[in-house]
């Protein structure tokens, strides 16, 4: 089985790896690049815990074949918080106790990032309909949707003020 | 909430316990750097892969490596060959007693596959690519039996065994045939024909709940090698490394000082991850190849081969007189185990009645082993599937004698001094006040509309101690680490912190807590059971005393006076006998340490007891769409004693988990197995844990009647959660469409099912 | 879940080649075809990722008539002002699969060709008359929707033939649509019925036009004669016989997701509420 060589902008720096064609990018992303923050939690779909955004799209990454990052941009929960500082979702994720295990959290963040960049202003519900692909166990949900709701305020605010 | 976040609350005289600050491993958890199982990555590792069975009763014929072990890049196979044949043997170390036997023979099948999805042989190859084309490579001869997963078909006279060997334990004499049922226990007080001659109401029902899954979202995972000279390492997410260390070493029959296990974070458990699974395969497989071996579930291997708790009928048979008083109670639970003895129908028994105070009562329990995945803790295990049964009579029974479920249920409440339905005498338990809480919310008045109910149930735990150990070093700066060995698994590490910064003195940002791994840190049993703010708390608090202790003789030998001239107070020892002097700080002492006896540590290790049972009570509201049977969970109040809390915001959210948890229960979750016993929804599409858009905000009430056992009064938080919510959300859907629903899930079929036949 | 190829033409012609040789699948959004190749369901030689075709991924107009690439993720039809304004009902079909996560790669294309009795862009489609153009070694054809899903998991596409885009006609005035779903859940659940419907009204709210198409009720996505709606305002009579036509056309299984009897009953409460839907939007859309 011949490799495959990928090139993509993971996080904004370049980054290339050899895959064979079956692997996901969530293989690619864990296995060869190091990056561990996207989990594998049932490999379908289903559970949102590797969630990434590719070109600007919230996808999750089990369900991308990692020859499909050729050329693309990937972000993943590492490439979150700028520096040293918080991105305001991890911050309220932290003030809200938003995590209990924390296995979902990284993928929640991402998708949660992926919705205040889509809907800076988002409804309870809208926010609980676009996590809805992200399964959490232990919160049953209450904090981290505060927690988004409350980030949400912030940026809007930070917005106004900037 | 974020408010309160700003001001150190001060209640019960306390300067850190109670309040919210920023847990230690949150940094790490939001930023996708914490390590859970699978993120370990060992040089030379390779990869490990189970070969399963598709059957869910079959004698193995035999088992053909060859082929497997031909293809390159493969560097071992092992079977129960490789493997100790154990005898029957129970060990402490897990959840509850366990028998090692069983253990091994789940973790590896001997003789026969006793459910689809049971390990027949492992493969360890250079990825996981070859590792997985190995395993079709394994040829297994299968003879297949006929099988039996549902309990009450599995306890019939005609059921295929599946254990020769067993006979059910518990009867007045020994059986002659074995048979399934592997136990029956009881409960009894009183007389239950007088009781029910007492009555002037009984109602008699039969309750049925599915098999549900744990369903933590991280797959067991772990790495594990053994070196030639027999020496282990295992990296694991589990609930506990003490009891991976104990089991793995029994199960390949090596000293357990051999072993020393890592414990990785842990992507939820809710008592799943109280057992092994792969952790011994791992090291046989790294054994037979030198190599470090890596295993990683797949959601559904998980699914097919771990957790889930039992699938039940239990009948009830209630009597009361027309005022609410209960007269007698006779009830019969038949849990499934899974493929080994063991369900947690005992825990089940003894919840059964323990919110009520009745005179004459038989509870009967059987154990019955079943074709299916043997069972693992979850959440208050057996509890929430009687209390569904009992909650569900309790709100028909009002219903019938017209009075107010709450009212019925503070007519029959328990109360400090009465004795247990399951032995022992209450003390300090604050269940009339969860009673109180609910009824004056103003959810309870809140008007309902059209096709809504609201529903009222109750749930109960006794919550654990047992052995734990904690250790507290200071550091030459003053600051401080605490060293346990609990996993932590929703936000302990908050807790033990702040419990240490109590005792000391100091900031909760002064103290750093780790978990230790099994040759850093004495025997710790388990988190599970409730048991680890508890029974881990009381030795960090005892370790940080032993320290202020300590500290005070060092300050007393450094200003050349008596001990009892020194107090500690706010991180700092005061001369009683010269107020105005100048105290001596933490960091002060710290950094004088060698001239007043060396290192400041101090280490405890206990048997923890007097957890303090824990009580809550629930009201939910739903709608129900009479055209789909569609059921919506409008509102959600939850209030639990909870002793006191140390981290507010993480005990509430052990209660809404809990909730969400029972409302999936209630709702859609269900194993569903096909006609040859092959479970058909082995995936998140299908097994339908709630998501986001499913739930409302959930209420937390915290009541805190204390726990004078716990230093700071604490009581177990984690499971009391999921006991009220299944019977709370049954409830209120039989009040919504006026037909008594006996049988989860409450699916929009069966709902709509019901609707039809009203 | 090792194929031995991958390949990503950049053209028609080249995609029609590499899915012409045995064992090749075609690759749009991934979101089933990358679970059963993990699952072991599915088990090609070689993924032919159809993405870097032109015309495949993108929606515009061709006159009065919409044009979506066959693998154009479903959240960029949710996008589309102008496409969610003229057909609603396909748009909210497109994003009713899966989570946000699966919008963003899961396409009309796959879930058509996919050939799920229960998928729920399909039933949306047949309502809305929409047809797809199919490129192949014999060039460009253009067919109704509803014939390329030949039964579960089986499509009419010959070797070498894929669906490159899908149409939708031309929307006359007072018309709209919509399409409901059941599901256990609110979220991330396989229809347990799905239910399309298009109607034309004349300007005193009269149905002169009606189409509704039912998923997982039958092998394919079936029609549902909607004769009895024609020439009424969608009245309760109007409504009930529509529940009853519904129900007569469901030959579903009973399985893990829904019993016969409930999947039947479903049909038809679906139908209506459906077609009350997109009877309030075409009086609007006026």
């Amino acid at each position: 089985m011949s490799k495959t060589h990928v090139s993509a902008i993971v996080n904004g720096d370049p980054a290339e790896f050899l895959t064979e064609p079956g692997r996901t990018l969530l293989d690619a992303l864990r296995d060869d690049l190091g990056l561990t923050g996207a989990k594998e939690g049932c490999g379908s779909g289903d559970c949102g815990a590797c969630s990434v955004i590719l070109d600007g799209r919230l996808v999750c990454a089990c369900l991308v074949l990692a020859t499909e990052a050729e050329g693309k941009r990937v972000e993943t929960i590492e490439g979150m918080a700028e520096g040293g500082v918080l991105h305001p979702l991890q911050q309220k994720f932290l003030e809200h106790a938003a995590l209990q295990c924390g296995f979902c959290t990284p993928g929640l963040l991402v998708a949660a990032k992926a919705l205040l960049a889509a809907n800076p202003d988002p409804s309870e519900s809208e926010a609980r309909y676009w996590l809805a692909g992200n399964l959490c166990r232990c919160t049953g949900y209450d904090k981290v949707i505060r927690a988004v709701m409350d980030a949400a305020a912030e940026m809007r605010q930070a917005k106004v003020t900037a | 909430m974020s408010e309160v976040l700003e001001r150190p609350e001060t209640a019960g005289g306390f300067k850190v316990v109670g309040t919210r600050p920023i847990r230690p491993d949150g940094v790490d958890k939001v930023t996708g750097k914490a390590a859970y199982g699978a993120d370990y990555v060992m040089p030379g590792m390779i990869w490990g892969r189970i070969k399963r069975s598709p059957h869910a009763h079959a004698r193995i014929v035999s088992i053909d490596a060859r082929k497997a072990l031909a293809l390159p890049g493969v560097k071992a196979v092992v079977t129960a060959a490789d493997f100790p044949d154990l005898a029957s043997e129970t060990v402490e170390g897990g959840e509850a007693a366990a028998n090692l036997r069983d253990i091994s023979c789940n973790c590896m099948a001997r003789g026969k596959a006793l459910y689809e999805g049971h390990a027949v042989a492992a493969v360890a190859a250079v990825s996981p690519g070859l590792a997985e084309e190995a395993l079709d490579l394994i040829e297994v001869k299968y003879e297949v039996l006929p099988h039996v997963i549902e309990v009450e078909a599995a306890m019939a006279e005609t059921a295929p065994v599946l254990h020769a060997h067993m006979f059910t334990e518990g009867l007045e004499s020994r059986p002659e045939k074995p048979s399934n049922i592997a136990k029956r226990n009881r409960l009894e007080r009183g007389d239950l024909a007088e009781g029910f001659a007492a009555a002037d109401h009984v109602i008699e029902r039969r309750y049925v709940t599915p098999a549900v899954h744990q369903g933590y979202i991280e797959p067991h995972a772990c790495v594990a090698v053994m070196a030639p000279d027999g020496q282990c390492q295992v990296w694991s997410s589990s609930q506990g490394q003490f009891m991976v260390r104990t089991y793995s070493a029994k199960v390949l029959g090596i000293d357990t000082a051999d072993i020393r296990v890592i414990p990785a974070e842990i992507g939820g458990g809710f008592g799943g991850k109280t057992t092994v699974y792969l952790e011994p395969l791992a090291l046989a497989l790294s054994r037979k190849s030198g190599a470090p071996v890596k295993m990683v579930m797949s959601r559904d291997e998980v699914f097919r081969a771990t957790g889930p708790t039992s699938g039940a009928v239990v009948e009830v048979k209630l009597g009361a007189k027309a005022d609410g008083t209960l007269t007698a109670a006779d009830l019969t639970l038949k849990y499934q185990a899974g493929a080994f003895p063991g369900s947690p129908v005992a825990p089940g028994t003894m919840t059964a009645l323990a919110c009520y105070d009745t005179p004459n009562f038989r509870i009967t329990g059987y154990d019955v082993v079943t074709n299916s995945p043997k069972v693992a803790a979850y959440r208050a295990p057996g509890a929430p599937i009687v209390a569904f049964a009992v909650e569900s009579c309790i709100d028909e029974l009002a219903l019938e004698l017209g009075l107010d479920p709450i009212a019925m249920r503070e007519k029959n409440a328990v109360r400090d001094g009465m004795k247990a339905a399951y032995g022992p005498t209450f003390r300090n338990i604050g269940y009339i006040e969860t009673l109180e809480a609910i009824r004056d919310h103003p959810h309870y008045q809140a008007p309902l509309g059209p096709n809504q109910g609201r529903g009222v149930a109750v749930g109960f735990w006794f919550n654990a101690g047992g052995e734990s150990t904690a250790a507290v070093h200071i550091n030459d700066d003053g600051s401080a680490v605490v060293a346990t060995g609990n996993p932590d698994i929703g936000g302990s590490r908050a807790g033990m912190a702040m419990m240490a910064a109590e005792a000391l003195g100091l900031p909760v940002e002064k103290v750093r807590p780790i978990i230790a791994d099994t040759a850093s840190i004495g025997f710790s049993m388990l988190t599970g059971g409730s048991r680890t703010t508890f029974a881990t708390g009381m030795a960090v608090t005892q370790a940080a005393q032993k320290i202020v202790a300590d500290l005070k003789r060092r300050a007393a030998q450094l200003w050349d006076i008596a001990i009892d001239q020194v107090e500690w107070r706010d991180g700092q020892a005061l001369r009683l006998d010269k107020p105005d002097a100048a105290p001596l700080t933490l960091a002060a002492l710290a950094a004088q340490s060698a001239r007043t006896g060396g290192p400041i540590t101090a280490q405890v290790s206990l048997t923890a007891q007097g957890a303090g049972p824990g009580f809550g009570a629930h009201i939910c509201d739903v709608e129900v769409d009479p055209e789909t049977g569609h059921v919506t969970v409008l509102r959600y109040t939850a209030a639990q004693d909870v002793g006191k809390a140390i981290h507010p915001a993480y005990v509430e959210g052990q209660v809404q988990g809990g909730v969400a948890q029972g409302i999936g229960w209630a709702l859609n979750e269900e194993y569903v197995f096909d006609d040859a016993g092959k479970m058909e929804n082995s995936g998140f599409l299908d097994y339908r844990v709630p998501v986001a858009s499913d739930l409302p905000m959930i209420e937390a009430i915290l009541i805190e009647v204390a726990n004078p056992r716990h230093p700071y009064g604490a009581k177990g938080v984690g499971e009391v959660p999921i006991v009220p919510p299944l019977a709370a959300v049954a409830n209120a859907v039989s009040r919504a469409i006026g037909v008594r629903m006996t049988s989860l899930p409450l699916s929009p079929p069966k709902v709509r099912a019901a609707l039809d036949g009203r | 879940m090792a194929p031995a190829q991958y390949y990503a033409p950049s053209t028609a012609e080249d995609a029609v080649r590499a899915l012409a040789a045995a064992g090749a699948r075609a690759l749009a959004g991934g979101t089933d075809l990358i679970v059963q190749m993990k699952s072991g369901r599915v088990r090609p030689e070689a993924v032919v990722d159809l993405k870097h075709v032109p015309g495949l991924v993108g929606i515009w107009r061709d006159g009065e008539a919409f044009v979506i690439g066959a693998a154009t993720p479903g959240a960029e039809l949710g996008e589309h002002a102008g496409l969610t304004a003229a057909w609603p009902g396909v748009t909210e079909a497109a994003c009713l699969i899966g989570s946000t996560q699966i919008q963003g790669r899961a396409s009309m294309g796959g879930n058509l060709c996919n050939a799920s009795p229960a998928a729920d862009s399909v039933p949306a489609l047949m309502a809305a008359r929409a047809s797809c153009v199919i490129f192949g070694p014999e060039g460009r054809r253009e067919a109704p929707v509803e014939t390329i899903p030949a039964g579960p998991g089986r499509t009419s596409l010959a070797p070498g033939e894929f669906v490159l885009e899908i149409r939708l006609p031309p929307r006359p005035p007072r018309s709209s649509d919509a399409y409901l779903r059941s599901i256990p859940r609110t979220e991330m659940d396989i229809a347990i019925v799905g239910a399309g419907a298009n109607l034309t009204l004349d300007a005193t709210g009269v149905i002169t036009g009606a189409r509704v198409a039912l998923g997982a009720v039958a092998p394919t996505v079936v029609l549902v004669d909607t004769e009895v709606l024609v020439g009424a305002k969608l009245d309760e009579a109007a409504l009930q016989r529509l529940d009853a036509a519904a129900r007569a056309v469901c030959r579903p299984i009973g399985d893990k997701r829904g019993t016969v009897e409930y999947r039947t009953k479903i049909a038809g409460v679906l139908a209506r509420r459906a077609a009350s839907i997109a009877y309030e939007r075409a009086l609007k859309s006026a």
